[in-house]
């Protein structure tokens, strides 16, 4: 076991990302024993003498690492930058704040990418099937490797909602405190559908190879980037679109039609087209579709209610972790009825839950945004707990 | 705080188990928690006082008294709070029902309709009365389930809840003198203040 700096495989430059080995490996539920296991990491702040300041950021679907500082692939500033940081909401001059590289994913972590121990080939779509406890258990391994009992926090959004979920099912001893965002205790059937069609979109993609495109020095692009054409319209809302684009052309040199010319079908292109375009093809240059397929499997997978004889209750009964459970109005792919649908069944297990609807028309991706009241809650909440930490340790 | 929260408060033994229901901007919850060291909590229908008292640390749900208590298992708190709002739900017994089911104890506070000015307004004008405690109209009142003190004694009475306390207000929430007789304090409180609990306990 060492921390070493390993570089990614990539299909373009190579990327050094911070990573541990553990190798140990993990048991996935699959059966599969995968060995070594590496998670590629980011940390802010410090953890404190006591070990007990640190909070896990789980990210979402295609999220990664790089939570608060430049992401070296795209360039652009950490996916939540806006959120962590000294004095931001969640505060790194008070916590200490680990956001690591989901299991299957391809940035850094053990994925699709990483090379096979039998083989010594790379996986690529031969790579196990993985569940929300898997990605959630090696975590886990991280936070053992990191010298850390017991975390002050597990926060996430989307799928990373699922993963605090699931961190305070699998090992309620071990968080103080959850705050599952925009997400849902089960991936409803409209979600396994629109996963669905992204996945055939990238079969259909003559590039495809079975998934082994790799050793045809291939990715299949199309099929990649229709898949994140149709998931980002799941992110946001009719309002947003139509405030961002309405029903505005574009008019540049490349699709300018002449005057004169007659009506075609395809001459002009609408904004919101070519916005859609625009992020499938950045999309691509950064995302694996062997990991895309693994990670959206594992997210139709998520039932914590089937897994518990029906009763979402049932995980979370004698819990003593304090809930915040936030969702946003406009959310339409993980909606306030699913939250609520939660903590009914968390005040059924007789939790301590806190419960916010964000009013917010900017869909399923708000919680990504700039939200005033979100920020003021994830905020509040955190330092309440803090000071419920505190106080229970001074009654030992 | 107002003063009737205050009565409240001291009507709860420390370190109890407390549910605010219909929490408001959180501040007995917020009392309880710091001067009583109680684990409570708030249940609110309005979102921008959820996102209020959440934003302040405490822990508080959205939801309301008809629809949201029937989720908790038996005896989950000691007190079950339910303050001026017993007239606005749309299912008072039942109401009361889940509080005492959900919590050993139930603490209501109402505003009681037998007021004597009440009484005369409606006498005297034919019409339906305006006070400061009761002062939106008929049409578009949140009030729907209007009662005085001797009917809700009565409803405890056929529920089987025993009155372990019971205050008549005024309108600031401070105590009125109406201790011995609850015919005097029919007449004369403005609200009313109960520490209920099942009987048999």
């Amino acid at each position: 076991m060492d921390i070493s700096a390993s570089p990614t495989i990539a299909d373009g430059p190579v990327y050094t990302h911070r990573t541990v080995r553990l190798d140990s490996g993990l048991d996935l539920e699959c059966g599969v024993h995968l060995a070594p296991l590496e998670i590629a990491y980011c940390t802010y702040g410090t953890l404190s003498p006591k070990r007990d300041n640190a909070i896990v950021v789980c990210h979402a679907l295609t999220g990664d690492q790089y939570l608060a500082e430049k992401n070296p692939l795209t360039g652009k500033p950490g996916w939540w930058s806006r959120m962590v940081g000294p004095g931001l909401p969640i505060d790194t001059d008070r916590y200490f704040v680990i956001c690591s590289n989901v299991l299957g994913g391809c940035m850094g972590t053990t994925g699709p990418r990483s090379i096979c121990a039998e083989t010594g080939k790379a996986w690529d779509s031969e790579f196990p099937p993985i569940t929300m406890h898997d990605i959630v258990a090696a975590q886990a391994k991280l936070v053992d490797h990191l010298g850390i009992e017991r975390l002050f926090a597990v926060i996430g959004g989307s799928m990373g909602g699922m993963q605090a979920l699931t961190w305070a099912a699998d090992f309620p001893d071990r968080v103080f405190a959850v705050m599952p965002i925009a997400t849902s205790p089960f991936h409803s059937a409209q979600n396994i559908a629109f996963n669905e069609v992204s996945r055939q979109a990238i079969f259909a993609d003559p590039d495809w190879h079975n998934g082994h495109y790799r050793d045809f020095g291939a990715i299949p692009a199309r099929g990649l980037g229709v898949a994140r054409m149709m998931a980002h319209i799941t992110y946001l809302s009719e309002e947003a679109l139509s405030r961002k684009f309405g029903r505005r052309v574009r008019h540049d040199a490349a699709t300018a039609v002449p005057a004169s010319s007659s009506p075609s079908l395809f001459g002009e292109m609408f904004e919101v087209e070519s916005y859609l375009r625009h992020q499938g093809s950045t999309f691509v240059r950064r995302f694996d579709a062997n990991s895309y397929l693994t990670i959206t499997r594992a997210m139709d997978y998520f039932d914590l209610a089937a897994e518990h004889d029906g009763d979402l209750a049932n995980p979370f009964r004698n819990s003593q972790t304090r809930f915040c459970v936030v969702s946003f109005s406009s959310d339409w792919l993980f909606p306030t009825s699913q939250s609520r649908l939660l903590v009914r069944a968390l005040n059924r297990a007789g939790a301590n839950v806190s419960f916010v609807e964000i009013e917010s028309d900017r869909g399923h991706d708000a919680f990504l945004l700039d939200e005033p009241d979100f920020d003021r809650t994830i905020r509040g909440f955190i330092n309440g707990a803090a000071e419920h930490a505190a106080l229970l340790e001074g009654n030992r | 705080m107002r003063v009737d929260q205050r009565l409240i408060a001291e009507m709860i033994a420390p370190r109890a188990r407390v549910l605010d229901v219909g929490s408001g901007d959180g501040t007995l919850i917020d009392y309880l928690y710091r001067t009583r060291s109680c684990d409570a909590r708030g249940i609110e229908i309005d979102m921008q006082n959820v996102t209020q008292s959440v934003a302040h640390g405490l822990p508080v749900m959205h939801g309301d008294a008809d629809h949201d208590l029937a989720d908790y298992p038996d005896d989950t708190f000691d007190y079950v709070v339910l303050q001026r709002t017993l007239q606005a739900v749309e299912r008072p017994r039942e109401v009361l029902r889940q509080m005492l089911r959900i919590g050993r104890h139930a603490i209501v506070s109402f505003p009681n309709f037998g007021h004597w000015r009440l009484r005369l307004q409606l006498l005297t004008t034919g019409r339906m009365p305006m006070t400061p405690v009761w002062n939106t109209p008929w049409y578009s009142t949140p009030n729907i389930h209007p009662c005085t003190i001797q009917d809700f004694l009565l409803l405890c009475e056929e529920e089987g809840y025993v009155v372990q306390q019971w205050l008549a207000i005024d309108e600031d929430g401070a105590r009125a003198p109406w201790r011995r007789s609850i015919r005097l304090a029919n007449l004369f409180g403005e609200q009313a203040m109960f520490l209920l609990k099942r009987a048999g306990h």
